[in-house]
Order: structure tokens, then C-alpha cells, then sequence
């Protein structure tokens, strides 16, 4: 005990005890805020229960569950090539991509693969989508944070890359275009060009995007330092795609797990960001998005020719056997871990899904920030619905 | 001063009367169409209305009847008088605003002494309208929503004020109708060729100004009350039909008459630069001037709107009481010199 006289320790004892009381006089109590199952910010029916003190965040949990669809389950009592109908709304967003890799764990099932050229217009179609998705979200975060105009913007770009993706496959949202041992169609005459041409826009967007939020100052108080998620919680909660890699986490499935897509034909890089705050998670997704539309010029000038059907038999039948495979989708890591008994349909379907192991992350990241905070980081982390609750 | 048609008391205020009222509806209107509808669609590379009537004007019509239409929903917990009441405090105080405003050296319903000063009292009294929107409703969303306006009121009002002080220490009126007078017939150190609008020896205060009223509007940078993505639009969340539009013909109205305060104290309200004409002919002339500076005003106003992310309420808070407050401290310091030096 330091030499402080009984004075000054009854002064301070007194002063804690006066502190005491004002906090038992000015006691509040949590207030329960549900922010969902139907709010705007939710973008879809995700609930998010917090407690509150003031406007600070005690405790925030998600409870999802609300749009579940039992695709899994779905999937058990259908054909193969029916299962990719379900399989295109698991992320609508980027629905060509949630084929891919259930397409290719029937394809290693089965033995076969699909010819070059096939191989190369999925790559495309697949980055395509990524493109379609992330510039959504580019726009979507400027209204989280109460920006009205990027996300017209996005939405008038992004009708520019559906309209692509409809031209060869038909469907704007759902193609359900991929088929094992191959594609349905091949791409129509003039396409090259106009991809070309699009990607071009795309770029004159992300660049756009970058005037309008990122080098806004308001833009950049709101999400610089808000929603930290350093790398080894990051890889402890299981987080995948650009979520991890704005933590800093230089993992990307398409350079380090290809499944034989022709992402090792080009040239690009994975961008990474050291600051993993919801500022990283936009500028990666932006620059993700500009390799993208450079990684889908380099394809559009190398498919090879060849058919886009390997043999496969009339009725697909895959042998028993079981396969996981999974591609770097738009939100992450998607794999779909394939059980077959010899039949028509597959006799189990795990489906990893990114945003599900990504909102898992909210109660550790959403512990004492502000409840506009909550809104940027549920913007950043950038789920879709349909991907949490499949 | 000179009337120009000599009415007894209880027509000339009759009279004026019926004018405020139905100015905040016909303001209002022009802003949302103007501003809402065109300039908004045109900066976000869509259409806006254009089917409804030559060039979608009659979709504010349109809109009116089917807010007419609604339910009035009241919610169950709501605290039915004080809910009832709010839009209606909020619209009262709108509409006092629009008594001081000068529209011609005539045209001015109550031209009050301390014109100023009755501007900055009466329109805070809208927060009021927003907390018992806010308490009343009896939902959480609603009640952030109202406990922010609160706190951005006490932030914003004060820097507002002190911007003002500027102005009224140049002017050395609180009249409105003076301090358009005082620019009138001022000079800039002996050149008086066009007057002296305030903006030009007051420009700092008239960005602390526009800054603090779009506060006051609760326009983005500064919407947190409302925050559509993130409080669902906060203290009005659980208002339909007419209620909701009264608080929305408030939000605008507010904003034509802070644009007209803002034009009035800063850049010359209805007198022309550079031209002396009759008063009579100002009477005429004045509100057409006045409205093309108000709509310059109001432009800018929602030019910030439709481009600006939304600030946090802590962030607010800071910006108010360290940047905006000193600064407006530091513009009447420096007013106060010049005025004594020149």
C-alpha cells in the first residue's frame, strides 16, 4: 500500500461510491432492438437480435432460418441434371457459378471431363457472374450507408452483364446452362465482341464506384476502422472469399485449388488488403472485380474450338462413389460434397455455402459498435439470403 | 412604410394568411418535382415520372390522392393524442417560418423587429414535433430515431445561430427586411456598384449555414433520424397515409424556407444587384427573384443530398462541436473587428 493518507483514501472511496450510485440512478437497462427479419439492410429475411445500451451493441446474434428451402434434402429425390435447377438459387446473385462445382463433383464421379472449350466458356460465364454479383454489392454498401445513387448506377451496369450471360444461356437469373460432361450451347455469333465491349463498361463502372465511395471522406469515416476482423479470427470463423482476404489472408481457390478451369490459362493476380475493416472489404471486392473483367477479356481472346460435350450417356447414371469440390464463388468458398449409391440422383448433397460460415462471424465482430455501424458491417461482410438459408 | 393597397386589418391579415397557407403545400410540390423527381432521376441516370401529365408533373397529384387513400393506422401501444399531434407540430412550425420571410419590400406577412432571432426559435420547435413523433409511436426504430434528432438539434442549432450572429452584426439589424436593405445600399470597402451581398463578406458563415440547416432538414450527410437503411425512416416509421404526409410536406417545405432564409440573409433575399428599381415594381418583381435564389439555394441543398453517405451520429456530434462551433466563434470574432476597424 502506497503512503496516501486516510483522507485521501476515504476521498476516493467516497468518489467511487458517488460514481456507483449515478450508474445505478442512470441505469438504463438493454433495450432489444430486431434488426430484421424484415429490414432493409437485411436484404432478405435475416434477423439479427441485438441488445442495445444507448446505441451501442451489447450483444448481436443472428438467427437465420427464415428462408429455408431444404435444397439439400430437395436434391436427394431428383436426377442429377435436375439438382443444378435447384442448385442456381442457392446465391442468385451469381447463379451460373453455384452450378460449377456441383457440375464438376458429378464429373469426377462420373470420369469424365469436359472438352477445352467448355472448360473455358464456364470459366467465363463463372466470372461473368462474379462480376454481375460484385457490382451489386459496390453499389448496395453506398446505401447501407445512405448513398442513394451508386446503386442505380449498379443496377443499370449490371443489367449490361446479364444481358450477356442471357444471350448464351437464356436465363438472366437462372440459367441452369451447365450440364456434366459439358455446356447446353455454345456461344451465339458477335458475343466476343460484345462481352468485350461490356467488360470495358464495367471497368468505366469500377472506376466510377471509386469517385463516388471510396474516395469519399464520409464514405471512408464510416467504414475505415469499423467491423476489425483480424486474420487468425477470420480463419477461425471459417470466413472465405473477399471477406478473408481483406483481412490480409492471400487465399483464393481459383489459383490454389483449380478444379480444372482455365483460371491457370491467364494472367491476374489476387488482391489482398492488411487493414480487414469494412473499407478493406469494399476496396477488395473492387478490385476483384476489375481483375475479373480483365481475367474474362484474356479468355474471350483464347477459347479454343472443339465440341462443348464430352461423351456422356443419354441417362446419367453416376457410379458410387463420393466427391467434394469447391470453386472461389463471388461470396467465397462454395463446395458441394457429393454422396452417390450408383443411381440416378445422388443419395446426399452437402452444399458448403460462403455466407453462411461468413455471418457466423457477427456476434465476435459486432460486440460495442453503434447500431449504424451494424448496418456497415452487415453491407461488408455481404451475404445473400439464399446462401445462408439454402 | 407605405402600403400598397390600404386594406382594413382583418382583410390584410386574412389575406396573408391564406397566402402562408397555401404556399407550404405549392413549395413543397415545387421542391419534390423539381428536386425529388427530376433532378434525382436525372443524377441517377433513370427517367422519374413522366407519364403522369406534361412531363410527370401531375404525379404529385397522383401521390396526394393516394396518401389520401391510406389507412390511418395507429399503432396499438401508441400513445394515441401525442401521436395524432406530432405531424402537426412539426407542420405549425413550418409554417411559422414562412411569416418572417420577406418576399418583396411589401411582401411580408409580419415583418417582425427580431425577424432573425423568431426564424432560429420557431424553427427548432420541429424537434419537438419529431421527439413526441418519436416517444409516441411506441416503437424502437422510432424512438432512436427521435433521440437522435434531439441530439443533432442541440449540435446544430448552435452553430446555425452563430452563423447567423455574423451576418446581423453586418447588417446591425435582427429584420429581415433590414438585413436585405443592409445589402441593398452596402458596399464592399467603398465599391457598392452591386451592393453587398452578405455571401461575399460572410462566406464562411454562409458555409456554416448551409452545413448546420442541412443538419436541421435532416438531409443526407446528415439523416440519421431518418436513415431509411438503417432505422426504416426512424421517427415516421409507424405513420401512413395523411400523418406521413404532412411530415413529408414538412421535411420539404422546411427546406424552401430555410433556402429562403439562407437567400434573404445571404444573398439579397428580393432585391436585384445592380439595379435600383421602385418599390412597387420590387413588390412584384421581388418574389420571382426571390424564388430563383431560393431554388439556387435549395439545388445545392439536395445536390449534396443525392451524392453524400450518411455521417455517424458520434461523428456528427464531433464535427459540430469541434469544427463548426469554433469556427463560427472564430467568424464573429472576425466580424466584430472589421466592423469596428472599417
Amino acid at each position: 500500500m502506497t503512503a496516501t493518507s486516510d483522507r485521501e483514501q476515504m476521498a476516493y472511496v467516497s468518489a467511487q461510491a458517488a460514481d456507483a450510485r449515478v450508474n445505478v440512478e442512470l441505469d438504463t437497462g438493454d433495450m432489444t432492438l430486431n434488426i430484421g427479419p424484415q429490414h432493409p439492410a437485411t436484404h432478405g429475411t435475416l434477423r439479427i437480435a441485438c441488445q442495445l445500451d444507448g446505441e451501442q451493441v451489447v450483444v448481436a446474434e443472428p438467427i437465420m432460418g427464415y428462408m429455408h428451402r431444404g435444397y439439400e434434402k430437395l436434391c436427394e429425390v431428383r436426377t442429377y441434371p435436375q439438382c443444378t435447377t435447384l442448385i442456381n438459387r442457392i446465391d442468385w446473385l451469381g447463379s451460373f457459378a453455384n452450378e460449377v462445382p456441383f457440375i464438376l463433383a458429378a464429373e469426377r464421379l462420373m470420369e469424365v471431363e469436359a472438352p477445352p472449350r467448355a472448360q473455358w466458356i464456364r470459366t467465363i460465364l463463372f466470372e461473368l457472374s462474379r462480376i454481375a454479383n460484385l457490382a451489386l454489392f459496390l453499389g448496395d454498401m453506398g446505401v447501407q450507408i445512405g448513398a442513394l445513387t451508386p446503386v442505380f448506377f449498379a443496377f443499370r451496369d449490371r443489367e449490361r452483364v446479364l444481358n450477356q450471360i442471357e444471350e448464351v444461356t437464356g436465363g438472366r437469373f437462372h440459367p441452369n446452362f451447365d450440364r456434366i460432361g459439358g455446356l447446353k450451347d455454345d456461344i451465339p455469333k458477335g458475343w466476343i465482341e460484345e462481352t468485350r465491349s461490356v467488360m470495358e463498361k464495367m471497368r468505366t463502372f469500377c472506376d466510377e464506384m471509386e469517385d463516388l465511395l471510396v474516395g469519399n471522406e464520409i464514405f471512408q469515416a464510416r467504414c475505415r476502422g469499423v467491423g476489425v476482423i483480424p486474420p487468425e479470427v477470420a480463419l477461425g470463423y471459417g470466413l472465405s472469399g473477399a471477406n478473408l482476404r481483406a483481412s490480409g489472408v492471400d487465399w483464393d481457390l481459383r489459383r490454389d485449388a483449380n478444379p480444372g478451369l482455365a483460371w491457370d490459362q491467364v494472367d491476374w493476380r489476387v488482391w489482398t488488403h492488411p487493414d480487414g475493416d469494412s473499407f478493406a472489404r469494399y476496396w477488395v471486392r473492387l478490385q476483384e472485380t476489375r481483375e475479373a473483367t480483365r481475367i474474362v477479356d484474356q479468355l474471350l481472346d483464347g477459347i479454343p474450338s472443339g465440341p462443348i460435350m464430352a461423351k456422356v450417356p443419354r441417362i446419367i447414371k453416376v457410379p458410387a462413389g463420393e466427391a467434394y469440390i469447391s470453386t472461389e464463388n463471388p461470396l467465397g468458398e462454395m463446395g458441394y460434397y457429393v454422396v452417390s449409391k450408383g443411381d440416378l440422383g445422388p443419395f446426399r448433397v452437402k452444399i458448403r455455402t460462403p455466407s453462411f460460415n461468413n455471418i457466423s462471424i457477427v456476434p465476435w465482430v459486432m460486440k460495442g459498435v453503434y447500431v449504424p455501424d451494424v448496418i456497415t458491417i452487415l453491407g461488408s461482410l455481404y451475404f445473400i439470403l439464399g446462401d445462408i438459408d439454402r | 412604410m407605405t402600403t400598397l393597397l390600404a386594406l382594413p386589418y382583418w382583410q390584410e391579415t386574412g389575406i396573408k394568411l391564406g397566402l402562408a397557407l397555401a404556399v407550404i403545400p405549392t413549395t413543397s410540390l415545387i421542391l419534390v418535382y423539381l428536386f425529388l423527381f427530376k433532378m434525382m432521376a436525372f443524377m441517377q441516370s433513370r427517367l422519374g415520372p413522366n407519364d403522369t401529365g406534361p412531363y410527370g408533373t401531375l404525379q404529385l397529384i397522383a401521390e396526394a390522392i393516394k396518401f389520401l387513400q391510406k389507412e390511418d393506422i395507429h399503432p396499438a401501444q401508441a400513445d394515441r393524442r401525442v401521436f395524432r399531434m406530432a405531424p402537426v407540430v412539426v407542420l405549425a412550425s413550418t409554417f411559422l417560418l414562412y411569416v418572417v420571410l420577406p418576399a418583396g419590400p411589401d411582401a411580408i406577412v409580419q415583418n417582425l423587429d427580431t425577424g432573425v432571432f423568431y426564424a432560429m426559435a420557431v424553427s427548432s420547435l420541429s424537434v419537438l414535433g419529431i421527439l413526441m413523433a418519436g416517444w409516441a409511436s411506441a416503437n424502437k426504430y422510432a424512438l432512436l430515431g427521435g433521440l437522435r434528432a434531439a441530439g443533432q438539434l442541440i449540435a446544430y442549432e448552435l452553430p446555425l445561430i452563430l452563423a447567423v450572429m455574423g451576418v446581423v452584426i453586418q447588417a446591425e439589424t435582427l429584420n429581415l427586411q433590414g438585413i436585405v436593405i443592409a445589402q441593398a445600399t452596402g458596399e464592399i470597402f467603398g465599391f457598392g456598384a452591386i451592393g453587398n451581398p452578405f455571401i461575399l463578406t460572410q462566406f464562411l458563415a454562409f458555409l456554416i449555414f448551409m452545413i448546420a440547416a442541412q443538419a436541421e432538414l435532416t438531409q443526407t450527410p446528415f439523416d440519421m433520424p431518418v436513415a431509411e437503411t438503417e432505422l426504416v425512416g426512424g421517427f415516421h416509421i409507424e405513420y401512413t397515409g395523411f400523418r406521413f404526409l404532412l411530415f413529408f410536406m414538412a421535411e420539404f417545405g422546411t427546406a424552401f424556407a430555410f433556402a429562403a432564409l439562407a437567400s434573404v440573409m445571404f444573398l439579397g433575399g428580393w432585391w436585384i444587384p445592380g439595379f435600383d428599381v421602385d418599390d412597387n415594381i420590387l413588390n412584384v418583381l421581388g418574389p420571382g427573384v426571390m424564388l430563383g435564389k431560393i431554388l439556387l439555394v435549395a439545388f445545392f441543398i439536395f445536390w449534396v443530398r443525392f451524392t453524400y453517405p450518411r455521417l455517424r451520429e458520434d461523428q456528427l456530434q464531433k464535427f459540430a462541436w469541434k469544427v463548426l462551433i469554433p469556427l463560427s466563434l472564430a467568424n464573429i470574432v472576425l466580424t466584430g473587428i472589421f466592423k469596428v476597424v472599417f
